[in-house]
């Protein structure tokens, strides 16, 4: 092995693991809400996207960055995912899996209608000029615009880490989460506490969608491939686990950009879904993932 | 039959009230006026919207000011052009086909994307309309022995020999001959006709580069930093993309950060790095980079009329060989109506085979079709990006601009 492909190798894992925190951010949302609601959320794509409009929106109109509009959208987000939970969700949990899928996936045909009703089917980007920026560390070269995105997501995912396990609140939708019906007895409003979850997890996603606007343009269309994304990461790092949502992004991350280095980057995404056929067959609660109790 | 009593002094006034506005209109609405009133009715099939929604709406933008230029060049017919989007999916594409046929639609035009067209030809074969192709390069679809389809554009083995040719003229020009090159391919039907014709063509043209990888990838990416630190390891001294817009945006992006500076990025005959939004998102990026594609001829007439008509209308849209092949493909239509005098598939049919229009506006000769309904007469010129305009460099008989290569580094101060 020469010194050039080592180089090129680790250069390789450099790109596969920045994009694997945005992967993992994107799927940390849809992870929090099925660990404690064991609710699939298939408008998870479809909500992104409307993340990711929002953001153009402020940079286009308001002239704001979106790394600085993304308090805002993920404050947006959380109150509209409360909201959704309280007044639309709420009735199917409980209800046979199909009947929540069905209501989520309408949830997503709406929101695609009226982003192409809205936005139009264009791309809309943000044009920044650290888009073309990267910095050197030693040979390595580090992208700017996913080195911001992947501090980013550590530093969601290290808050919402501190909510599930020093507030009130967190501590509660985990009793919850752990047992129903426990938490009914001991007084829990688990109704609110269910629609806060719904809140965080929306959260995340509208955080990832103005992270993820800085890195590649919006379509309506994208949704339906950032739905599957999610699904591969969280399936593959465990459903429920937030831990095992990052290291899920981590791993598709770097096998994509291993395998389209050792072999063609048009098999890439044939890499990714070899690895959760792997992991469906070998451990299918997911790396993280608690096996059936 | 006729009557003096019918005469009144309000006749006469109406009389000369029509006559004043005929006279005091403007010479393209006299001359419209003036047209038999027989129209052709066109469905034009493109991507307005999906991933080639942007070089949809530029194709389309040619469409939207053809009758004006066929007035202002006195062709004495006018077009129904119905606008039909494909939404950049060959499945759509096949529907809509139909839809525009059962619509009454005369002739088919279009569709920008190989893939689409190749839908769209064999529905035209099927229900015998004609299709006049704009932009598609696989060279199946005026191989498959159709008897309704003609290509006003360019194979993928006519790009390519065009395209080598011209890079070797570049490298003897500029004194500076790269040893190797890498070539980063879109997979969808064009990009893989492109790939593959390199591939075959190649050791047949006396290049003097040697292909050191050729990496190819999905046309919906939405990130090729694995593709160009691939390329970058190669340490190859020259670039050939076959990209659309989308992904040529992504990949220079990906250069820059990655601060990989080969000796050029040449495109062998692919769209993409001459396109307006290109230039937009990419600014100070986007200069140097060199296509070698068909291009408008700023000489013609037609094109003069063209140029005007489409700033007058789209003032912040620039013209390019999008929408001069999509009006050369609305120009081939009405000039087989004008033939055959008919809206006849057959009579139409008759009439495209027999064309020939020495004036129009892409570089090359008459626009012929051989027995296969394939335009040969198309010729090929390197477009530099030059100040942020797609700019004719080569061959030097046509150049508005001297050529610049090698390509400046990435921060070079040429670069404003």
């Amino acid at each position: 092995m020469t010194a050039d492909f080592l180089l090129t190798l680790a250069q390789a894992i450099v790109n596969g693991l920045l994009t694997g925190m945005v992967y993992g951010l994107m799927a940390l949302g849809l992870s929090v809400i099925f660990g404690v609601m064991r609710i699939v959320n298939f408008a998870h794509g479809e909500m992104m996207v409307v993340g990711m409009y929002l953001a153009w929106m402020g940079f286009e109109y308001l002239q704001v960055s979106p790394m600085l509009s993304l308090p805002v959208i993920a404050a947006i987000f959380f109150a509209a995912g409360y909201v959704l939970q309280r007044g639309l969700i709420s009735p199917f949990i409980g209800r046979p899996e199909h009947q929540q899928f069905l209501l989520l996936l309408a949830v997503a045909i709406l929101l695609v209608n009226a982003s192409l009703a809205i936005a139009g089917p264009d791309s809309r980007g943000v044009q920044m000029e650290s888009q073309f920026d990267s910095y050197e560390l030693g040979p390595l070269v580090f992208d700017a615009v996913r080195l911001h995105a992947a501090l980013a997501a550590i530093a969601i995912a290290l808050l919402l880490w501190l909510f599930f396990t020093r507030t009130r609140t967190g501590k509660s939708i985990r009793a919850a989460a752990d047992n129903n019906l426990a938490a009914l007895v001991v007084g829990l409003d688990v109704r609110r506490l269910y629609a806060v979850t719904f809140g965080v997890g929306a959260a995340c996603v509208g955080a990832a969608g103005a992270l993820m606007i800085t890195i590649i343009p919006v379509s309506p269309f994208l949704a339906v491939e950032y739905t599957l994304l999610a699904f591969v990461i969280v399936i593959v790092g465990g459903l429920g686990s937030m831990t095992g949502a990052l290291l899920g992004g981590l791993l598709i991350g770097v096998s994509e950009a291993v395998a389209g280095l050792l072999l063609q980057p048009s098999l890439k995404s044939m890499f990714s879904f070899g690895l959760l056929i792997l992991v469906l067959l070998l451990r299918p609660q997911g790396l993280l993932g608690k096996g059936p109790q | 039959m006729t009557s003096r009593n019918n005469f009144t002094r309000r006749r006469l006034g109406q009389a000369a009230l029509a006559g004043a506005t005929l006279m005091g209109a403007p010479l393209p609405l006299r001359y419209a006026a003036a047209q038999a009133p027989a129209n052709l009715k066109v469905a034009l099939l493109l991507p307005t919207s999906g991933i080639q929604a942007q070089i949809g709406q530029a194709c389309r933008r040619g469409a939207d000011i053809a009758n004006d230029v066929f007035a202002d060049v006195k062709l004495p017919v006018k077009l129904e052009i119905v606008n039909y989007d494909t939404e950049s999916k060959p499945d759509v594409a096949r529907t809509q086909a139909e839809k525009a046929i059962d619509a009454g639609c005369q002739m088919l035009v279009g569709a920008f994307d190989s893939g689409q067209t190749i839908a769209i030809a064999g529905v035209a074969e099927q229900r015998s309309i004609p299709l006049v192709v704009n932009i598609a390069a696989a060279p199946q679809i005026t191989e498959q022995g159709y008897k309704f389809v003609v290509r006003n554009f360019p194979t993928a083995p006519m790009l390519i020999t065009g395209a080598l040719a011209l890079h070797k003229e570049i490298f003897k020009v500029s004194g500076k001959t790269p040893k190797t090159a890498v070539m980063m391919g879109v997979n969808d039907t064009f990009g893989t006709s492109m790939v593959n014709g390199i591939k075959a063509l190649f050791p047949k043209l006396d290049m003097p580069y040697e292909i050191v990888d050729t990496i190819t990838y999905d046309p919906a990416a939405k990130d090729l930093s694995v593709e160009v630190g691939r390329a970058k390891a190669t340490k190859a001294e020259l670039l050939l993309p076959v990209n659309r817009l989308n992904d040529a945006k992504l990949m220079i992006q990906e250069m820059v950060k990655q601060r990989w500076e080969p000796m050029g990025v040449m495109n062998p005959g692919a769209p993409g790095l001459y396109e307006q939004d290109f230039f937009k998102t990419m600014g100070k990026y986007s200069d140097f980079l060199i296509s070698n594609v068909p291009w408008l001829d700023p000489k013609s007439a037609m094109t003069q009329s063209l140029e005007k008509r489409h700033a007058a209308k789209f003032p912040n849209d620039q013209l390019d060989i999008n929408a001069g092949f999509t009006f050369e493909g609305l120009l081939v239509a009405a000039q087989a109506w004008l033939s055959a005098k008919s809206t006849k598939a057959d009579a139409l049919m008759d009439a495209l085979r027999k064309t020939k229009i020495d004036q129009h506006v892409i570089i090359g000769g008459p626009i012929q079709f051989d027995a296969k309904g394939q335009n040969v007469n198309i010729k090929a010129a390197a477009v530099e990006n030059l100040k942020r305009k797609p700019t004719v460099v080569m061959p030097v008989e046509s150049a508005a601009a001297p050529l610049v290569f090698p390509m400046p580094g990435w921060n070079d101060k040429r670069r404003t």
